[in-house]
């Protein structure tokens, strides 16, 4: 798959809370084919103490509209200086990163997302839907306020909150909500490692197919750097490369660190 | 214009790229065109398949960056039977950076290197700061770095550029060490030893403790080392250290580089190398400089 770099415009921003905003980014030309799970490096300017790109998840695309939308967690110098972007703003992007991809596999589909990890499973979702694949989709977060996308989710799939304080949806983790134990033959899931890792071990035990998408540290995206490398089975493989999504029978060392 | 010569080798431009910053060349094959490069140094190859150093491996810093990747790579065979294939084609000199543990490694890698047609040279890199055994301990005693350089012209015969390390006193010396013993080039600077601790959590960012630290930030010890070593040695030198744009390119070449390699800087942006060349083309142009060897040393 064809990696570009290249200018876009930003034509629309949404804020969530005080930690999350999308930024909607759009090209003069039509997009090349992007799978659900692949990601962006995106350029941060304006802050001296940024000096390499941002891995960014792609959370939607409209390609009739040439359009891709990014869904950012605030966490350090980099996303809160892509914070003070604005609409009509230009952000340079290397994209669409990642070979390891969603397989969109399954009859009986779960997804599970927590925090800035539902960013990939919108795409995810549609991507399903459009294979007439209607999901289930849990969405978590320590409170209502932290599960910052949930309207379009709606679209694709039944979708499903748990908060840590019960402020929306079941109270509880993810793993524990009402809807999670059901006999699912494939789950996806992204979000805080712990969560995967307890996701991927239900999913191991049961015999279903799972598949984690994983964020490390990256320097590159491209599988130049060697940076962001995960503990596979077939030893050190990168996140940006081979994954950044990779079937959990393939984890085993990761699961058990 | 932009033609230099490294030892026996043609270089159509001086700008080529530093090992373990570029892979195999194909990762960038999407953004560039390849053959404009004046050359590629790939990753760094040992004796045996790598799995290199336990995650995270990399911490962004003021102006730089930590790595402690530990040379993971394919090994030498591999290299040879699947990775030369594709890669072998590419119009510009492909070179192999060789890595090791012992002398024997290091021989062994650079002998079956010298059998692949298309590879013109080697860069011997005794400075890599991120493995336990080898590695940086060759290149900070000269005694050691000619042994180890010594050894492996006996069983290499195309150009040997021999990479130091900055983690020394005095690099003239190890330079002059290397050159005594039969290297036809050196390049400079691997990285520096580094460190940098999470205060919130209260550790390292790297599972290595230290690591090597690259980009803008060590530019200006890199320019200040080449400018020595080009003055007391007399095979041609490589210049690399925080190269991100053409002017810091003719940084290295006026002080003394007979070219230069860019690293950390495509990290940032894939097509910065042809940039570097056009821009080089550009400042030729802009005063009056009809072959840039006009230029190289001039300080």
């Amino acid at each position: 798959m064809k990696k570009y770099i290249t200018d876009f415009k930003i034509v629309d921003k949404q804020t969530f809370g005080s930690q999350y905003f999308t930024l909607t980014l759009q090209h003069p030309e039509v997009l090349p084919e992007i799978a659900p799970g692949q990601f962006v490096e995106v350029m941060v300017e304006g802050c001296r103490e940024v000096m390499l790109r941002r891995p960014i998840s792609i959370h939607d695309v409209d390609s009739k509209n040439n359009t891709l939308t990014l869904l950012i967690q605030i966490v350090g110098k980099g996303t809160r200086q892509l914070n003070t972007l604005k609409k009509g703003d230009s952000l340079n992007l290397v994209y669409p990163l990642g070979s390891g991809v969603f397989s969109l596999e399954g009859k009986e589909v779960l997804l599970v997302g927590g925090g800035a990890g539902t960013a990939p499973l919108l795409h995810l979702a549609k991507s399903l839907k459009a294979k007439g694949i209607t999901p289930t989709i849990i969405l978590g977060g320590r409170t209502a306020a932290l599960v910052p996308v949930q309207e379009p989710f709606k679209a694709y799939g039944n979708l499903y909150i748990a908060t840590d304080d019960g402020s929306q949806g079941e109270k509880g983790m993810v793993t524990q909500h009402s809807m999670f134990s059901k006999p699912y033959d494939h789950i996806y899931t992204c979000g805080p490692t712990p969560m995967m890792k307890a996701v991927a071990r239900h999913a191991l035990q049961e015999g279903i197919e799972c598949e984690v998408s994983l964020e490390n540290m990256m320097a590159c995206g491209l599988g130049a750097c060697l940076c962001c490398v995960v503990d596979t089975d077939g030893g050190h493989q990168c996140v940006c490369k081979e994954g950044p999504v990779f079937n959990a029978k393939k984890l085993t060392q990761w699961l058990a660190q | 214009m932009l033609e230099v010569k490294l030892d026996k080798l043609h270089l159509k431009n001086p700008v080529m790229t530093a090992s373990g910053t570029f892979g195999y060349g194909e990762e960038f094959a999407d953004f560039i065109d390849l053959s404009r490069l004046g050359g590629i140094v790939v990753k760094g190859t040992t004796g045996d398949r790598r799995q290199g150093n336990p995650y995270p491996r990399m911490a962004e810093t003021p102006s730089g960056m930590l790595n402690a990747v530990g040379l993971q790579n394919v090994g030498v065979d591999a290299f040879c039977e699947r990775v030369y294939h594709r890669i072998k084609d590419i119009d510009t000199n492909i070179i192999v950076n060789v890595s090791g543990s012992s002398i024997e490694e290091y021989c062994n890698v650079a002998e079956k290197i010298d059998a692949l047609d298309n590879i013109p040279a080697i860069e011997l890199n005794i400075s890599c700061p991120n493995v336990k055994k080898g590695g940086m301990g060759f290149g900070t005693n000269p005694d050691m770095a000619a042994q180890v350089v010594s050894e492996v012209r006996k069983v290499y015969h195309k150009t040997m550029i021999v990479k130091l390390t900055p983690n020394v006193t005095n690099i003239v010396e190890i330079a002059k060490a290397v050159e005594g013993a039969g290297a036809d080039s050196v390049s400079l600077i691997n990285t520096l030893l580094g460190m940098a601790i999470d205060v919130e959590k209260q550790r390292p960012y790297l599972s290595t403790i230290t690591g090597g630290l690259s980009g803008p930030a060590v530019k200006p010890v890199a320019v200040r080392m080449v400018w020595q070593v080009a003055h007391a040695v007399k095979i041609p030198v490589v210049g690399l250290g925080g190269i991100c744009t053409a002017a810091d390119a003719l940084e290295f070449l006026m002080a003394g580089a007979q070219a230069i390699e860019v690293g950390t800087a495509n990290f940032i942006d894939p097509t910065v190398t042809v940039k570097i060349v056009e821009g080089l083309e550009d400042y030729c142009n802009r005063h009056g400089i009809s072959d840039i060897n006009d230029i190289i040393g001039i300080i």
